[in-house]
């Protein structure tokens, strides 16, 4: 039984679906990613998940519980807004003490959990300090502190970074990954940025067009995307037509165009490819390696590099192919001409799109 | 040379906007019932007059009653009406307030005649809760418009993160859209006060017996030794106007800087 279930869930806002029959199933205690570009539907599906918007058709269910009709108030979820959405009219101990009025706690009571909070997401001694007067670290962590205070079976994290310079954002990413550990909620986090995805979640939704493409861990994303849009949004990678000749049980040998025949291990192709079928053949830059001496490789000409310290980024220019090859480098490559290999077992081959 | 002319434009204008209104406390403290230069001599006779002036106070009383009636009805039915086209997806929202504010683009003298035939239609006695209907059809709009870009102004993620935090609807807008929305509710509070106590065409028609105080001014132009009473009456009017008109714009636009630095933040 997962604790949050989200069942077939349509959204539509009068034209096409936002979000259409999605379904999703997170482990307590997990910390999951919905990774997308915007307009995929993402924050849509979070808002039904908090209650803020009601799907046309489907079921959402928090530990057992149907919420698909509930309203946010009774929700066991609380939410970190992109815009923080923190009080502009409340110092930092009235915003986090906000949610608190509705459980009637004594007032030694809840002077000790906010300070608890404000202990927890290091914001000692700022009680008193008005809104305006916040960094957008910190009211990043008013939000979080606001939020995690009702202790929620589901913290649920919009864009939360977003608004953060980059040097801040890694750094917050970094806590707000020991603080999940910590605390063992289940956190659900709405981002389009795949670094952040990879970097946080222990499972990731990628999404596109109100679909859910594939639910995986971050590494079976980047290892075995299921499709070409998957692959294309996690991480650079080299795509190259080609079409299925033979399929048996132990691997799967394609015509690979300017690659070449190549045979490589069944588990790299989809499951129900047949011979005759149009593949795209993917690598990432990193596995493509030159050719050592004496080894025959695919002719190529260096032409853009870019310096980025212990690894260098190589744009390869085959004939026969318009755009160029990715390549990422440990050794520099003297001069512009290059021979290029592919090894089978780091090519995948996913559905060609229709 | 060509500044030169442009600063006297703007000289001229200010004194032709500004000029005919400093002429009323001028006059309200000349020692002479006739309203010419030169000036005769300083008194405070005809203040001390409109103190003793029981009509002029009941006059008072009822533009009071009729304003603050007005200014309180107004804004409230303006600020629901501004959290509805701002907060949900209306269909035909442009048409829906285009007909609100279609009240202000109506000559009050059309606007006065129809009230009036319609209470006579309607059978029901000139009264001033006739004036207060009246005056909330020109004052809902105004209301509006002040509220509408005070709504505009601030983040709905703040109602959202209250009701998320376990709050209803109703305690919601008691600690969150309220406070916030408070310049814009005083701001209106005054602009619709001030427009109703001015306004003079409404009230005339459907004021009945208890004239309001633009209507007993008016009635008393015809007594040429009243005249001076009058202008000291309407000295105090501006006064207290652009007082109060003051007062809003520093409401309003305190507001708006302080959204200014919470966005800067």
């Amino acid at each position: 039984m997962s604790f949050l279930s989200v069942g077939h869930v349509s959204k539509s806002f009068g034209g096409p679906p936002v979000v259409e029959d999605v379904s999703l199933d997170v482990a307590r205690g997990e910390f999951f990613a919905l990774l997308g570009p915007s307009g995929c539907g993402k924050t849509t599906l979070l808002r039904m998940i908090a209650g803020f918007e009601t799907p046309d058709s489907g079921v959402i269910a928090i530990d057992g519980e149907d919420m698909t009709a509930v309203p946010p108030n009774l929700r066991p979820t609380n939410m970190v807004f992109q815009s923080y959405a923190i009080f502009p009219h409340l110092n930092v101990f009235d915003n986090i003490a906000y949610g608190l009025r509705t459980r009637r706690l004594p007032k030694p009571e809840l002077t000790r959990r906010v300070e608890a909070m404000l202990a927890t997401v290091r914001l000692e001694g700022m009680e008193a300090r008005a809104a305006d007067q916040l960094s957008g670290g910190q009211r990043q962590r008013v939000a979080l502190a606001r939020a995690l205070v009702r202790q929620p079976k589901i913290l649920l994290l919009d864009e939360p970074l977003g608004a953060l310079d980059k040097r801040l954002r890694e750094q917050m990413q970094v806590e707000l990954r020991l603080l999940q550990k910590k605390i063992g909620i289940t956190f659900l986090l709405v981002t389009h940025d795949q670094e952040e995805a990879m970097s946080l979640s222990d499972r990731i939704a990628v999404m596109s067009g109100g679909k859910v493409l594939q639910v995986a861990s971050p590494r079976e994303l980047y290892e075995r995307p299921n499709c070409r849009e998957v692959a294309d949004f996690i991480g650079e990678i080299n795509f190259f037509p080609a079409t299925v000749k033979t399929v048996n049980a132990e691997d799967v040998t394609v015509n690979g165009g300017v690659l070449g025949v190549v045979t490589l291990p069944r588990a790299n192709a989809p499951q129900a490819v047949a011979a005759g079928d149009g593949v795209l053949l993917a690598i990432r830059p990193e596995h493509v390696r030159f050719a050592a001496s004496g080894e025959t490789g695919v002719a190529g000409e260096i032409v853009a590099a870019t310096y980025l310290g212990e690894r260098s980024h190589l744009h390869v220019k085959l004939p026969s192919r318009r755009a160029p090859v990715a390549v990422s480098a440990t050794a520099p490559q003297e001069g512009s001409g290059v021979q290029l290999v592919f090894p089978p077992q780091r090519l995948m081959a996913l559905p060609s799109a229709d | 040379m060509k500044r030169h002319g442009l600063l006297a434009y703007a000289l001229f204008y200010l004194a032709f906007l500004y000029v005919p209104g400093l002429l009323l406390p001028l006059f309200s403290f000349n020692d002479s019932q006739f309203i010419a230069f030169p000036l005769s001599g300083f008194t405070t006779r005809w203040y001390a007059g409109l103190a003793a002036d029981g009509a002029m106070q009941q006059a008072l009383a009822n533009s009071l009653k009729v304003a603050t009636a007005t200014a309180l009805l107004s804004t409230l039915l303006g600020l629901t009406a501004a959290r509805a086209v701002t907060r949900y997806r209306l269909r035909a929202k442009g048409a829906i307030l285009g007909f609100i504010a279609l009240p202000l683009f109506i000559p009050d003298i059309v606007l006065g005649i129809a009230l009036l035939l319609l209470l006579a239609a309607l059978a029901l006695p000139l009264s001033l809760a006739g004036v207060v209907l009246g005056h909330m059809l020109v004052c809902i709009p105004l209301s509006m418009t002040v509220l509408i870009a005070r709504f505009e102004g601030f983040d709905r993620n703040l109602e959202e993160a209250s009701a998320d935090l376990g709050e209803n609807g109703w305690m919601t807008f008691w600690r969150v859209t309220f406070p916030l929305m408070l310049p814009g509710i005083l701001s209106s509070l005054l602009l619709t006060f001030i427009t109703s106590f001015d306004e003079f065409l409404v009230a005339y028609f459907l004021s009945g017996g208890s004239a309001t105080l633009p209507v007993y001014i008016w009635g008393q132009l015809r007594f040429p030794e009243r005249l001076p009473m009058v202008l000291a009456l309407g000295a105090i009017i501006l006064t207290v106007s652009v007082g109060l008109v003051a007062l809003a714009e520093v409401l309003r636009n305190s507001g708006v800087k302080a959204d200014k630095r919470r966005v800067g933040a």
